[in-house]
């Protein structure tokens, strides 16, 4: 579980997020969702410590992560996995060195077992002959599957993807949202997605935020995202043609 | 962002970057890629420039003995203290800068907007220090090694033109080369090629590390890293002289 009390981000004299409380539960996949520019991914990235936050506490279970030292930060660092939007695998690391590299670096492991565990996490992805190549050498949805199988590799407790299908077909798109649904259920992890895109929101948003300007506009889960009085995330849901023509036929 | 500012923010670099590694046998296979990379990558270029420059260095010193009573093993001479003095660390240095510093800037500027360096920070490792402190040691490891060849190289170049060209014998050339050797001179320019591999390697790190956009930033940092170490090589050049040959 990760709980926001009373999160506030600026960067100078521009407040990018204001007063953003919630509880995000184990076993399913919170969305943060909201506009280009609504503060979301400040969020996250404040969530997993790349920013630190001005004001409010984020608490990993009981643990306050904003009152952590440097050294307690890097320990809970390693329950943490991450999906970042374009991947960010190595560039000069093979496929299977990717997913390997965090048991390189945290786990005790002996070469069978680390051997075993990758191949257990590439498995799990579906990526079955692609384990020399490059990252160049593979398709964007390859690349977000290995990055997941990279995520989990050290079976984190809390996983995080930032706009994980995007650029990806709507096929693919779906492919990895439904992965990460899985993954979720397995493990029984705590997952946080940002996204803006609608599919993901109604295929897998258990638990759904609506940020708009930096203020927490909306707390719901994709059941009850239709019924919603909020105009903005109104606007935000029914932008497209799609959503318009369901909402009339509803 | 002010010149001071940036001093403090490099001292802050430095001090991330010098941390205990997560892992030695990591750290140690990262400091033989380096190796590879930054000198075993660089050989062919010092060796081609070094034995032009040794070549065109003992040409110009022989046209220019018209004196009668200087004698012709100042050619070899000259060449071997120009290469120990000043070509071998410092040009090679600004070669170095050049071809060495705009690959770190532009390897680390790009992991750094492709998000990878966040991913390192997420995984819990110290990125500064996995990315860069192998590449100051390998740097500093190998550049006296790339000195001790260009010195060899440029002295052989400077023996082959003045043997094709019939400018000077090879007999009054070699005497030359062995004339008058101060042993302190090649301990000089070693601790100088050990600072400037520091700076070659530490500077366009620092540039790359913080970058923030895109492609454009990363090809602005890249010069920016080249043109400014290049610059701290030539004021190192300066005080080290100063302090170690007074």
């Amino acid at each position: 579980m990760i709980e926001l009390n009373n999160i506030n981000k600026s960067f100078g004299d521009l407040d990018v997020l204001s007063d953003i409380s919630i509880k995000f539960e184990a076993g399913k996949t919170n969305l943060i969702i909201g506009q280009s520019g609504s503060g979301k991914t400040v969020l996250l990235k404040s969530i997993i410590g790349l920013h630190d936050v001005d004001n409010g506490h984020i608490y990993y279970g009981d643990r306050d992560f904003t009152n952590m030292s440097f050294k307690e930060r890097k320990l809970i660092r390693k329950e943490m996995g991450m999906v970042f939007q374009g991947g960010a695998l190595f560039d000069s690391l093979t496929v299977e060195e990717n997913v390997r590299f965090p048991l390189d670096m945290f786990s005790d492991m002996n070469e069978d077992d680390r051997r075993a565990r990758v191949k257990f996490c590439l498995d799990r992805v579906d990526i079955k002959k692609a384990h020399k190549l490059y990252p160049a050498e593979i398709s964007g949805g390859m690349q977000k599957r290995v990055a997941i199988a990279r995520a989990i590799v050290l079976n984190p407790s809390y996983l995080f993807c930032d706009e994980p299908n995007s650029g990806l077909d709507p096929v693919t798109a779906i492919v990895i949202d439904k992965l990460i649904q899985e993954i979720t259920k397995e493990y029984e992890m705590t997952t946080i997605i940002n996204t803006h895109d609608m599919n993901s929101v109604m295929e897998i948003g258990e638990k759904i935020l609506f940020i708009n300007k930096g203020v927490k506009a909306w707390e719901g889960s994709s059941d009850e995202i239709f019924d919603t009085e909020n105009q903005n995330l109104n606007n935000f849901v029914f932008a497209s043609n799609l959503f318009k023509k369901i909402k009339k036929e509803l | 962002m002010s010149f001071v500012e940036n001093i403090g923010k490099y001292v802050l670099f430095l001090n991330r970057v010098f941390s205990k590694p997560e892992r030695g046998r990591v750290f140690f296979e990262q400091i033989i890629k380096e190796i590879y990379k930054l000198g075993v990558n660089s050989v062919g270029i010092v060796v081609i420039i070094s034995v032009f420059m040794g070549a065109v260095i003992s040409l110009q010193t022989a046209y220019n003995l018209v004196n009668p009573l200087l004698p012709d093993y100042l050619v070899g001479y000259t060449t071997r203290e120009s290469m120990i003095l000043e070509f071998s660390s410092t040009i090679v240095g600004l070669i170095l800068a050049g071809k060495v510093g705009s690959n770190i800037a532009s390897e680390i500027g790009s992991m750094r907007v492709t998000e990878q360096i966040d991913a390192l920070e997420i995984m819990g490792v110290n990125s500064a220090s996995y990315l860069i402190f192998p590449k100051i040691i390998a740097a500093v490891f190998i550049n006296p090694f790339l000195y001790v060849l260009s010195v060899f190289v440029g002295i052989a170049g400077g023996l082959l033109a003045s043997y094709m060209t019939g400018a000077v014998s090879i007999p009054d050339f070699l005497y030359g080369v062995q004339f008058g050797l101060i042993p302190y001179y090649i301990t000089y320019s070693l601790i100088k090629t050990l600072v400037f591999a520091f700076i070659i390697t530490s500077v366009p790190s620092f540039y790359g590390y913080y970058v923030s956009g895109g492609a454009l930033e990363v090809g602005r940092a890249s010069t920016k890293a080249v043109v400014n170490s290049s610059i701290l090589i030539l004021l190192a050049n300066l005080i080290l002289t100063q302090i170690l040959l007074k």
